[in-house]
């Protein structure tokens, strides 16, 4: 499955409450402001363990859009558009957090 | 692949509407088929064929119209959920002359239907992805 999350982790509990039932097939893509939990010095701790096994995404023009494109916690993967598509495609379900 | 695509919120308040239709635009750039768009809750605001953003500001409403996703038949496959629309004054021609009210806002091509137009785009399409708020 994929799960796209679109908050930040300092507004909401998304994040938070799909790393509590995501299964060990299935990935996270940050949207909008979900990127920010992927910001270093922030909330990507949560995130770290998962990143470390090349399973977090993070929409790159969101992450542009928010000035944090230097400041990405390590092994998180940057798509754009045509990314997120192919993400849609590979991993079946696609699980919207919000 | 058959893509449907659920949006719940209006254009420039939310990003949304703007992601949704970013993504939609680089699936069928990569070859995939839109099957439909279904637009829900302030979603229906998208819709609107009255929208007048500044001159440097995207249009919304109309970079939907311009994707031109339609069916076999021709009809537009972007579609507005009734009873959302409705409650927020968005009305084409039909719903307008049947409830009494000289005007309508439903841009052309979109069209205004049932939730059961959500439930078979799930059943009909390899994928649905949800962009809400």
């Amino acid at each position: 499955m994929l799960h796209t999350v679109n908050k930040s982790s300092f507004e909401r509990n998304s994040l938070k409450s799909c790393l509590n039932i995501i299964d060990d097939t299935s990935v996270i893509l940050l949207i909008e402001d979900g990127v920010i939990s992927a910001a270093k010095n922030t909330n990507a701790p949560m995130i770290a363990d998962l990143a470390a096994q090349g399973r977090v995404y993070a929409l790159q023009g969101d992450v542009e859009a928010r000035g944090i494109s230097s400041k990405l916690a390590d092994n998180i993967k940057l798509v754009d558009y045509a990314g997120f598509v192919d993400l849609v495609v590979e991993h079946g379900t696609a699980v919207s957090w919000v | 692949m058959k893509i449907s695509i659920q949006i719940n919120e209006g254009p420039y308040q939310h990003q949304a509407s703007d992601t949704a239709y970013q993504f939609a635009k680089a699936a069928i750039e990569k070859g995939h088929e839109i099957f439909r768009v279904f637009f829900y809750h302030d979603g229906v605001n998208n819709a609107s064929r009255f929208t007048l953003p500044p001159q440097d500001d995207r249009n919304i409403v109309n970079q939907w119209a311009e994707l031109g996703i339609k069916n076999a038949d021709g009809e537009p496959e972007l579609v507005v959920c009734i009873a959302a629309a409705l409650r927020r004054g968005m009305l084409d021609e039909s719903e307008a002359s049947k409830n009494g009210i000289d005007g309508n806002n439903i841009h052309p091509a979109f069209r205004i239907s049932g939730l059961g137009q959500l439930i078979e785009a799930g059943i009909q399409s390899d994928r649905l992805v949800v962009f809400g708020d």
